[in-house]
């Protein structure tokens, strides 16, 4: 249960990050998921990559709707204001947050029912819109909380525990970020942290739209036999293109020439993105060719993996609103207010 | 067949088809009175349609200063054949009828108790003018020319509007200027049926400002500080935004960058465009939404979790006629229930309810100090009469010494020091807790929110005493608004009287008129303007001291009258409904009836044992 309270002691062994911040202070409360799901190997890995990168908790705003995996946001970084909002509609408290103060990091995390059922609509327009966010969907097929219901991602022809066969065409979110616009776009497996964990970090630094879709099996619902969101199956078809390597601004290795296989991606702190291919045929950096091939994989029954799609030439939406760069919720009256003389102008424009 | 006669007291009506370029020119015309400092009162009637269906044009003028609709019309400009036979029929027995006589009509068409003025317009102006634009165009203009000679209207006055409006625009204020003439030419000397009926310069318009109150409403929000908006379109609502917008435009850029001091998101629908605002407000920016009726449908979910996390927001509802789609383009105040308790649980909310375009500017204005003093949902009630019409109203005001009040937020030095901070618990009794921002302190006052139960430390809990102490402080926090909210205005009779009567909003200038038309039959009322929710102290009183209070009001169901029973528990019998509800504003001739029949029929049988006094 959640109000039970995490003990804070620390290893010694502990060390803190740049900032002075142990991978303990990255850490949330108790999760209440069930043992072994899927969803809790995601708050590790969001735990791992925030004290890799050195980021300060209170820096990070957690968004999320209902569900499973919208609880998970009080199982991480407890240093950090959280908001459980409405089902299927973090998409859009998390754009207001963001208009509101674009000096935080946000990070929405959500899950099938909530983002490719009931939210959506939200999804596409936070998307489509540039919302400089990472947002993670934490990918089951299945409703848990309320005990095993398809949902709109689970594939055709799979099956449920109960034994009833899906004969719904699957949202596949990573096609639909990938045509709204999204200029960074992963998919990846809660069982595969050593690849997640780099996914997650790469999110955190991207100036745009940053979409992970993460296969997370349900251990309760959807880990049998029939499932196409289980373990085994996950593993056996999983397809990973590419592995991710950050190079820090700074770093010897910047500057030097890419070993073949891999391409460089710059990322607005300065760093580069070092993407080494596993599948020859992916081109991350063409959305058009990438989106073609994640198809051609799919089609094949394969679950391609890895950063699908990255765009060097990131936006965001308050550089389409010329917004200032402080906080909106920061300035004064000073700078909001056009004061008594100025109304007494337009008065007279009204008479 | 007596023609009416009257000096600064009449009202006309331009029946018109929607996309003729009819507005501006009707605009003018009521501009031009105003400026001859007679007070003017124009209602747009206009359907939902772009471009082919009728629309009309209702202006009031009244240098008493009655500025609510009549009813009746004494001139009627008939230029909609469409519409024809329910234009004439309007008309007041001696009242007059302006018609393009192009034409011709048979006598069966017209009637005899009116006087019928004909002016071939569309031939003169196909005369005039090659282009079919200019032709629809300049008739306009013609009419207003023709009209103004009629009614004694100063042409100076109406070319000096011109002027303004095409300021470095010469061929064409030149083009008007020449339209305007040749339809005063016209009037002169071809219009032979004198028309009783005149406007004569007077000086009771003073220093009060003619503008609708989405505008103001709009200029409102720049004024009280919000830097988020976002929305989706719905008429009657559009134009607050688009008002935030222009107003932002000119004064929320740096001079130098040119970069914005706000944000305006048109959203995908009302769901998300209260899903932003609650996220903003979260945050701590002043958010706001302006929508109507079906848009307030959409958002009660939201409502409820602002409500119960506790979050500042502010909603401008401007109501057209419901329910579903209903009448898009006509007023009502009908969506008080939907608002007051909006979302599933024990919710309520926060509403002021202007009168006027005034105070549609200061209601926006305070309503986003009371959401952040308050920390939850507040809706500005006004509806399409207020907020699509132009109304005169007194100026606005700002004081620069003002500051926003933003309410109880814990600053990082605060935290700093050690201040305990737990969020939903009551430490000052006003059922107000103290927030902390997203981002402030790196170790203390991070919290997390949600709309389940939570103890007074937003832990998430489910236990009874956690739950019953947080909505009980929450009620606590809806009296605490009660009496921050803007206070009700009363207008005792002239003499003192066992009656009353409860109005508010856009059915303010219709009921002073009718207060003084009852009082001058010897009916005297007690009146209490409300001007906000949930009702102060003095509502109470108010009826508790009276016998019998009318509750006036716009929709079928009596939903204010309903919210004070329940928030009161007031006896309904002491309540007696004046409902209006047909789609188009209020009248002072509608209450009066009303009230004066109840009066008499109270006359007969009391409905309250007079209280001792």
């Amino acid at each position: 249960m959640t109000y039970i309270a995490k003990p804070r002691l620390h290893h010694p062994s502990l060390v803190p990050n740049k900032v002075g911040y142990t991978r303990r202070d990255y850490e949330g409360k108790i999760s209440t998921l069930c043992a072994g799901c899927g969803h809790d190997s995601i708050s590790a890995a969001i735990v791992q990559a925030c004290w890799q990168l050195d980021i300060e908790p209170h820096r990070v705003a957690k968004m999320s709707g209902i569900g499973c995996s919208s609880k998970t946001p009080d199982y991480f970084l407890g240093a950090s204001h959280g908001f459980n909002s409405v089902h299927g509609r973090m998409p859009s408290v998390l754009t207001g947050a963001y208009l509101a103060n674009r000096e935080l990091l946000y990070l929405g995390v959500s899950g099938d029912g909530d983002s490719a059922s009931i939210g959506i609509g939200q999804f596409v327009h936070a998307v489509r819109r540039g919302v400089r966010m990472v947002y993670i969907v934490e990918n089951n097929g299945v409703y848990g909380l309320t005990k095993g219901q398809f949902s709109a991602t689970a594939d055709r022809g799979s099956k449920s525990k109960r034994g009833v066969v899906n004969h719904d065409s699957p949202v596949d979110l990573v096609a639909l970020a990938l045509q709204l616009g999204a200029t960074y776009v992963a998919r990846g497996f809660s069982g595969d942290k050593e690849q997640l964990v780099p996914l997650i970090e790469g999110a955190l630094r991207h100036g745009g739209v940053a979409f992970i879709d993460v296969v997370s099996p349900c251990v309760t619902f959807n880990n049998h036999a029939g499932s196409t969101k289980s373990y085994d199956y996950v593993r056996e078809h999983n397809e990973a293109v590419n592995r991710i390597d950050f190079i820090d601004a700074g770093s010897p290795i910047l500057g030097t020439p890419a070993p073949s296989g891999v391409i460089e991606v710059p990322q607005p702190d300065g760093s580069v993105l070092r993407l080494r291919k596993l599948d020859a045929a992916h081109d991350a950096t063409d959305r058009r060719a990438a989106m073609d091939h994640v198809q051609a994989l799919q089609a094949h029954g394969e679950i391609p993996t890895g950063l699908l799609f990255v765009d060097a030439q990131a936006g965001e939406l308050h550089d389409a609103l010329n917004t200032v760069p402080q906080a909106l919720s920061s300035l004064g009256d000073d700078r909001l207010c056009p004061g008594a003389a100025v109304l007494a102008g337009i008065n007279g424009s009204l008479r | 067949m007596k023609r009416l006669e009257a000096v600064n007291d009449f009202v006309i009506k331009f029946a018109n088809v929607n996309g003729s370029g009819s507005a501006s020119a009707n605009e003018l015309f009521a501009k031009a009175i105003l400026r001859m400092g007679v007070p003017v009162s124009p209602r747009n009637i206009f359907p939902s349609n772009i471009q082919g269906l009728p629309t009309w044009y209702e202006v009031r003028v009244s240098e008493r200063g009655w500025l609510g609709r009549r009813g009746g019309i004494d001139m009627m400009v008939a230029m909609n054949p469409q519409t024809w036979d329910t234009d004439l029929r309007e008309i007041e027995p001696g009242g007059y009828l302006f018609y393009d006589s192009t034409k011709p009509l048979p006598a069966s068409a017209f009637r005899d108790d009116i006087a019928v003025i004909g002016m071939p317009v569309t031939a003169i102006c196909n005369a005039t003018y090659e282009d079919a634009r200019q032709r629809t165009l300049f008739k306009n203009i013609m009419v207003l020319g023709a009209l103004s000679r009629l009614l004694d209207v100063d042409a100076a006055v109406i070319e000096k509007l011109l002027g303004e409006q095409y300021r470095g625009k010469e061929k064409l204020l030149e083009s008007n200027l020449r339209a305007l003439q040749a339809g005063r030419s016209f009037a002169g000397d071809h219009i032979k049926v004198p028309v009783g009926l005149r406007v004569r310069r007077a000086d009771a318009v003073g220093e009060r400002i003619f503008v609708d109150g989405n505008t103001a409403a709009g200029l409102g929000c720049v004024y009280g500080g919000a830097t988020v908006c976002a929305w989706y379109p719905i008429t009657p609502s559009t134009s607050v935004v688009e008002a935030f917008q222009k107003y932002c435009q000119k004064f929320r850029h740096d001079a130098d960058t040119g970069e914005a001091r706000y944000a305006i998101v048109q959203a995908e629908d009302e769901i998300a465009s209260i899903g932003m605002v609650t996220g903003a407000g979260w945050n701590g920016a002043r958010a706001f939404t302006a929508t109507s009726g079906p848009g307030v449908s959409l958002m009660t979910e939201f409502i409820g979790l602002a409500y119960f996390a506790e979050i500042p927001v502010t909603i401008i509802d401007v109501q057209r006629g419901g329910p579903s789609t209903g009448m898009p383009t006509r007023t009502q105040q009908a969506d008080l229930l939907a608002a007051a308790y909006a979302s599933h649980g024990d919710t309520k909310h926060v509403l002021l309810l202007p009168q006027d375009p005034r105070e549609c500017f200061d209601f926006a204005a305070q309503a986003l100090d009371l959401a952040d003093r308050l920390q939850t949902p507040v809706f500005v009630m006004t509806d399409l009469d207020i907020g699509m019409n132009q109304r005169l109203c007194e100026p606005f005001a700002w004081d620069d010494g003002r500051r926003y009040d933003r309410g109880k937020v814990l600053s990082a030095a605060e935290l700093e020091a050690g201040r305990e901070f737990a969020r939903y618990k009551d430490v000052d009794g006003d059922g107000i807790p103290w927030r902390t921002l997203p981002g402030t302190h790196p170790t203390k006052g991070a919290y997390f929110t949600r709309g389940s139960t939570r103890d007074a430390h937003a832990r998430y809990s489910e236990a009874g005493p956690d739950y019953i102490y947080n909505v009980q402080r929450l009620l606590k926090k809806f009296a605490t608004a009660a009496e921050r909210v803007p206070q009700p205005v009363l207008r005792p009779a002239k003499r003192p009287t066992r009656l009353g009567v409860i109005y508010f909003g856009s059915t303010a200038p219709a009921m002073e008129e009718a207060l003084e038309s009852l009082s001058a039959a010897q009916i005297h009322l007690d009146a209490l303007r409300l001007r906000a929710f949930p009702f102060p102290a003095g509502v109470r009183e108010f009826v508790e001291n009276h016998d019998h209070v009318f509750v006036v009001e716009q929709n079928r169901d009596a939903q204010m009258r309903t919210l004070l029973i329940n928030e009161l528990e007031v006896d309904p019998a002491w309540l007696i409904k004046v409902l209006h509800y047909d789609g188009t504003p209020i009248t002072a001739r509608f209450i009066t009836e009303a009230i004066t029949t109840h009066v008499h029929a109270l006359a007969v049988a009391p409905r309250r044992e007079r209280l001792p006094t």
